[in-house]
């Protein structure tokens, strides 16, 4: 799709992040001992932290990514809404009140309070680190893929723009700026989802053949067979000439056509019918060519509206009863209705050309509402639906991950150092379910009011919540990007604040035994946001396709696999020694991110070799790494227990 | 008291764990159940998603009073000074 610079969005965009940099530079004002830089003092009431909780945990993931993949393949993506609340069970039953106790800034130091080891502190600082970088990239993504729309600028851009809003953020203040960013955005996305629901419900849904710009698919048929004469004699095509069928496209179930005066393109998927015969369904097409062109349906992609991009999808082909609308519904019948319709969703497929050019075919596919509402249907989520042990342990193993990852999450463990005491840890965390489990329950409507919304770029999941936004009003679209982007910049601060920390001191002060006074301190961190932040805007820059929500499932099972283990067996274990806490975190870490760097879905989507290459028999490392870590930590400690 | 309050939480954590276990393993072991409507087009996958949701939120609110009756007579300090605070 082609994005257009909106005035009135960039001007609410800019309020907001304004606004966030003036809360900044007021409390940074403020913040100057390292007690107030990393953990305000301890004294952020608990409502506030509660709230910052859900501002720093519902990122750029969860409100995107997730919100995305419901759009684009219906109930999967709520699965992982579901594991992300989940976790933070473990973190309120398990693990608030205890870091409350032991810490003061880092989780190494709720990790190391028994001990005092260096090995301790140096093994916890560089899983925070490892375990934040891993979050922020899907951050960045995120950024990158809010910009194009809201902005008309490239990706790149959007990545730039908020590596460096975020470095201002965290090197002119701390942490007390950055949890009333928190706090800020938590509320208002909570509330704009709720407003986007309510709008989603009272519009309903209207049967339709094409997305909002106007344009109406073709599905033609079933016709007998694809013989020239059968094709000529329909209307819709009398304005087409046939393509001739190159050796790339020969197996391939598609019917190319040509219309001369334009050099339009129509590719139709040729599907099956029940009945005998077949359907044309019209698809789009998107051309790289080998000499660096990039082509819609065959013409030159255009650069402003009017000319050639790809249309607009998403939408519901048949009500219940036949019927054209339903009007206003209720939360119930939202998916008593669905349930009973059909939905056109969009596949792809890759056809490689000749001359090393390849063309990404989008069909569209009518899919049965109670398919859309069932688990199973993304390629991710294929172990509920496959006979292949393999698969189901993948899925368990991913479900895992996410219920003991948040609890391991660094700048989600930081934040219960800004509170003053356990019973606050513990309230606010209460505060945080509450808010986080409200959205989540909202994702599951925006998702599938994504999908029926006639809006969704087929090129890019990431977005379907803003152009859901769009779907409504143009204000609307303007304050959810405006929102989505402050998400980003709050999680990014919160992830590279914790990640400065763990430079400054665990590394640095606690491991190198470097004797900083407090305003050195301060400095260190600072320049260790400015590092880590040049990192992320790189790696931001790298990961551009992937999906947001996937990448943070890989920081989950990092966090999980490092720092769960080594957390609960110290609270429930008298026999945990520090040779067992470091050999288990460093297990722990490099185990799982060995198998992610080693599995099928990083061959495929980062390094582009074939799947079938990959070494480890599963992508998601955590049914394996987290018992190894619970594993190693017993049999070290067991070995090393003073007699 | 620390003790208290982690054996209300641990237990409260492994009530949940079985409940969510029970998700994901009929998730993947008998995956047509959650195709099934229980509630005229409400789906097992959409009810039982949703009370887990909901069910971590009681379990959280349950835990939140339980410990305070627990901690009160150490926590009436703290708690004066937060009032004092905000």
């Amino acid at each position: 799709m082609i994005y257009e610079l909106s005035y009135f969005a960039l001007a609410i965009f800019l309020a907001f992040v304004g606004v966030t940099l003036g809360i900044s530079f007021y409390f940074g004002s403020k913040a100057k001992s390292s007690q107030g830089y990393f953990a305000a003092h301890g004294q952020i009431p608990w409502f506030v932290n509660g709230i910052a909780f859900a501002g720093d945990y519902l990122s750029a993931a969860s409100f995107l990514g997730i919100c995305g993949m419901i759009a684009f393949y219906g109930y999967d993506g709520f699965l992982y809404s579901i594991g992300y609340l989940a976790g933070w069970i473990v973190a309120l039953f398990v693990i608030a009140e205890p870091m409350k106790r032991l810490g003061k800034y880092t989780f190494a130091d709720a990790l190391d309070a028994k001990f005092q080891s260096p090995g301790i502190k140096l093994v916890a600082g560089i899983s925070t680190l490892a375990v934040s970088l891993f979050y922020l990239i899907p951050q960045m993504v995120g950024a990158g893929v809010l910009i194009q729309p809201l902005l008309g600028l490239p990706y790149w851009s959007g990545v730039v723009l908020v590596g460096v809003t975020v470095i201002l953020i965290v090197v002119t203040a701390g942490m007390v700026s950055t949890t009333y960013v928190q706090f800020l955005k938590g509320s208002l996305l909570v509330f704009f989802s709720l407003v986007l629901t309510a709008m989603i419900l009272a519009r309903g849904f209207t049967v339709k053949s094409g997305g909002q710009d106007g344009h109406e698919f073709l599905t033609l048929g079933p016709v007998e067979n694809l013989e020239d004469s059968t094709l000529s004699a329909l209307p819709e095509l009398v304005d087409y000439q046939p393509l001739a069928t190159t050796d790339d496209w020969h197996e391939k179930p598609y019917l190319r056509l040509i219309k001369p005066e334009t050099a339009e393109v129509l590719t139709l998927r040729i599907d099956p019918h029940a009945d005998g015969g077949y359907v044309l369904r019209e698809s789009q097409t998107l051309t790289k060519t080998a000499d660096g062109k990039t082509l819609v349906n065959g013409r030159i992609k255009g650069t402003k509206k009017g000319e050639p991009e790809l249309h607009p999808v998403g939408y519901v082909s048949r009500l219940p009863n036949d019927a054209k609308e339903t009007g206003p519904l209720s939360v119930v019948s939202f998916f008593s209705t669905l349930q009973a319709s059909e939905v056109t969703l969009w596949s792809k497929e890759v056809v490689s050309l000749a001359d090393g050019g390849s063309t990404t075919v989008y069909y569209p596919k009518p899919t049965a509402g109670a398919q859309i509402l069932r688990p199973g249907e993304h390629p991710r989520f294929k172990g509920i639906r496959s006979d292949k042990a393999i698969d189901r342990l993948n899925f368990i193993s991913l479900m895992l991950a996410l219920f003991c990852g948040t609890a391991s999450l660094p700048h989600i463990l930081i934040r219960y150092y800004t509170v003053k005491d356990e019973a606050s840890a513990r309230k606010s965390t209460i505060v945080g379910i509450a808010s986080i489990g409200l959205f989540y329950v909202l994702t599951l409507y925006m998702g599938l009011g994504a999908m029926t919304s006639g809006a969704l770029d087929v090129t890019d999941s990431n977005m379907a919540a803003p152009l859901l936004a769009q779907s409504m009003s143009e204000w609307l679209f303007a304050v959810i990007s405006a929102i989505a982007f402050t998400t980003v910049l709050g999680t990014v601060s919160g992830l590279i604040l914790a990640s400065a920390g763990a430079v400054t001191h665990d590394l640095i002060t606690s491991y190198m035994k470097f004797d900083f006074n407090d305003t050195e301190k301060v400095r260190i961190a600072k320049i260790s946001s400015v590092v880590v932040g040049a990192i992320a805007i790189v790696l931001g820059i790298l990961f551009e396709k992937m999906n947001v929500s996937y990448l943070v499932g890989w920081a989950f099972s990092v966090a999980a696999s490092a720092n769960l283990p080594a957390l609960v067996m110290l609270l429930f274990w008298k026999g945990t020694t520090r040779y067992g806490i470091i050999a288990s975190v460093a297990v722990g870490m490099i185990s799982s991110l060995g198998w992610i760097l080693l599995s099928e879905d990083t061959y495929a989507n980062v390094y582009g070799l074939p799947a079938t290459d990959a070494i480890v028999p599963f992508s998601q490392p955590g049914i394996v790494t987290i018992p190894l870590g619970f594993l190693v930590l017993f049999v070290v400690s067991k070995m090393t227990a003073k007699r | 008291m620390h003790d208290r309050n982690a054996r209300i939480g641990a237990v409260l954590c492994l009530i949940y764990s079985a409940v969510y276990s029970g998700f994901v393993l009929l998730n993947v072991f008998k995956s047509d159940i959650m195709e099934t409507t229980p509630l005229p087009g409400i789906n097992l996958a959409i009810l039982y998603g949703f009370g887990l949701i909901v069910l971590a939120f009681l379990l959280a609110l349950l835990y939140g009073v339980l410990c305070r009756n627990d901690v009160k007579p150490n926590t009436s300090r703290s708690q004066d000074r937060t009032e004092g605070q905000s």
